[in-house]
């Protein structure tokens, strides 16, 4: 609040006609308890200042009072719709610090999982991306299709979305034997629907209307403030971990890096749209060759990482996911880091805004698809 | 570049800051004077152009205040990290990089914000996350008074 009084103590910092209006944080359109303060001039924007904190969780302290297989069921919390990325990106940390190299077997039911992971998290996306622009029908379309994949990851691992699967040194569990066939049996499902999406909002006038030319960020721009993810690949800035520093099984498939140079809205929208595909295309390379073997390798069970510094890159559906480990020998770490892509993508916002009407704002926080507990932490 | 390559470079390059290969990145140690004239250099450079900054951390040890930098190149795809290290730890102060790197100006802010670090020259140094009277959780010396993690 005492930004708000202290730009009105100083009159002549707001012109006659601008006014200040607080969005959030219990506004449907940010998704969570995010609060924008949005200075404006009728109804342009002329300034967005995200406040966030809402849902600060200490999530990073927690961290260095516990082990290191219990961080994995924190990571959950953050960005709760790329719970599987961010467990993994843990796991990987840890067994890349320890040396342990995991089967074959582990690379792939990780990767089959990251894919469905996102495409469940861009369809949510795609859902409340609709809703946001006033096209409530796309809620329950969405909503049909990753019913689907939350019904395999139930099976798999008994939780739907906080699915802590991972554990240093492969899975917690083998794969159901219903696994590779509900697998198939969705893509095949979900390959005649897709095309639905777009015949119910990608061409529509409106929407393109609302979003071509709308929240324009450049290529240096999009670099510069960290926008990673499809964000970022629609300003044209070639971000995609799993291409260019591949773990897991990501070596193994042939998938295309989405890219867009029109750096604006609907370019946003149609990486993600474009992305779902390739998704598909990666679980269709894998499913049908899931080696045999362990889902596990044997660790000690007091897991303690030698003193240094370790890094671990994982793409997330929505951005860049790292985790930054500084240990001391003991079996719970000295500090962790998490780089999350919310946080970054978040911040180009009033970049992005500037200039445009307050329910462009809508639209362009929208594609953005910020998950507000994967900011805070 | 590789990181042998760019290990030597950096060498040829600054002299007086220690540099060795860690576990997966090339490690640049500098001191805090010398922190923003590097940064600059490395964005500026041709040959290395690191432009993208990843990660910002700031971390606690004992006697002083680290703030770690992963840095990445999109146009060489090489990358590196540069570490300096606080004088003082109650008060513990560094120049900003926001200026070069912008995204580090929302990690700065939320170093301050957890570990206290002050960053000189920020334009908008302010709480994150936290009330302006709350403590910084990520020192060591913290103490938990609601016991929210250690119970």
């Amino acid at each position: 609040m005492s930004e708000i009084k202290e730009v009105i103590i100083n009159s002549d910092r707001l012109a006659t006609d601008e006014y200040l209006v607080n969005m959030g944080p219990q506004h449907p359109s940010t998704h969570g308890v995010l609060r924008l303060l949005v200075r404006l001039e009728g109804e342009k924007v002329l300034n967005v200042q995200p406040h966030t904190g809402y849902i600060h969780s200490g999530i990073e302290k927690m961290c260095e009072a516990i082990t290191y297989p219990q961080i994995i069921h924190l990571t959950d919390r953050m960005d709760y719709l790329s719970a599987h990325m961010n467990n993994e990106a843990v796991a990987l940390c840890v067994e890349n610090a320890l040396q342990v190299e995991v089967p074959d077997r582990v690379k792939y039911i990780r990767t089959i999982m990251d894919e469905l992971a996102r495409l469940a998290s861009h369809q949510l996306w795609w859902c409340v991306f609709g809703m946001d622009l006033g096209a409530l029908t796309t809620f329950f379309y969405g909503l049909r299709d990753r019913e689907k994949i939350l019904d395999i990851f139930e099976e798999t691992c008994g939780a739907r979305m906080t699915v802590s699967y991972n554990t240093p040194g492969g899975l917690m569990f083998d794969i159901h034997p219903n696994f590779q066939k509900r697998v198939k049996d969705f893509i095949k499902y979900f390959r005649t629907k897709l095309p639905e999406y777009d015949k119910l909002l990608s061409g529509n006038v409106i929407l393109r209307e609302r979003t071509e030319g709308i929240g324009y960020l450049t290529h240096e721009d999009a670099i510069a403030y960290g926008v990673t993810g499809p964000s970022g690949r629609a300003s044209g800035f070639s971000c995609d971990i799993r291409k260019h520093q591949p773990y897991s099984a990501y070596p193994f498939v042939k998938f295309n890096e989405i890219l867009d140079h029109r750096c604006d809205t609907l370019a946003r929208y149609e990486v993600r749209i474009l992305e779902m595909y390739e998704s598909l295309s990666i679980i269709e390379q894998l499913i049908d060759n899931i080696p045999e073997g362990d889902y596990a390798v044997k660790m000690k069970g007091v897991l303690k990482l030698p003193e240094g510094e370790f890094y671990q890159r994982v793409e997330s559906a929505r951005g860049e996911f790292g985790v930054f480990i500084v240990s001391d020998g003991k079996k719970n770490p000295y500090r962790v880091k998490f780089r999350s892509p919310g946080f970054s993508n978040m911040f180009a916002l009033n970049k992005m805004a500037k200039g445009h009407k307050i329910a462009d704002l809508v639209a362009i926080m929208s594609t953005l698809d910020l998950i507000i507990p994967d900011i805070d932490r | 570049m590789t990181n042998e390559e760019l290990q030597s470079y950096l060498t040829g390059r600054f002299p007086e800051a220690e540099i060795k290969q860690g576990v997966q990145y090339v490690e640049m140690t500098v001191t805090d004077v010398t922190l923003h004239e590097t940064a600059v250099q490395l964005k500026a450079s041709d040959e290395i152009s690191f432009d993208y900054v990843f990660c910002l951390t700031g971390v606690d040890y004992a006697e002083n205040m680290g703030i770690i930098y992963h840095l990445e190149s999109i146009k060489h795809r090489h990358t590196m990290v540069l570490k300096v290290r606080t004088a003082d730890r109650e008060n513990p102060a560094i120049d900003t990089v926001s200026d070069v790197w912008v995204t580090a100006k929302y990690h700065e802010r939320e170093a301050y914000d957890l570990l206290g670090i002050h960053f000189n020259n920020h334009t908008d140094l302010r709480r994150l996350f936290l009330e302006d009277g709350w403590g910084f959780p990520l020192r060591k010396d913290y103490v938990d008074e609601i016991r929210i993690v250690e119970r």
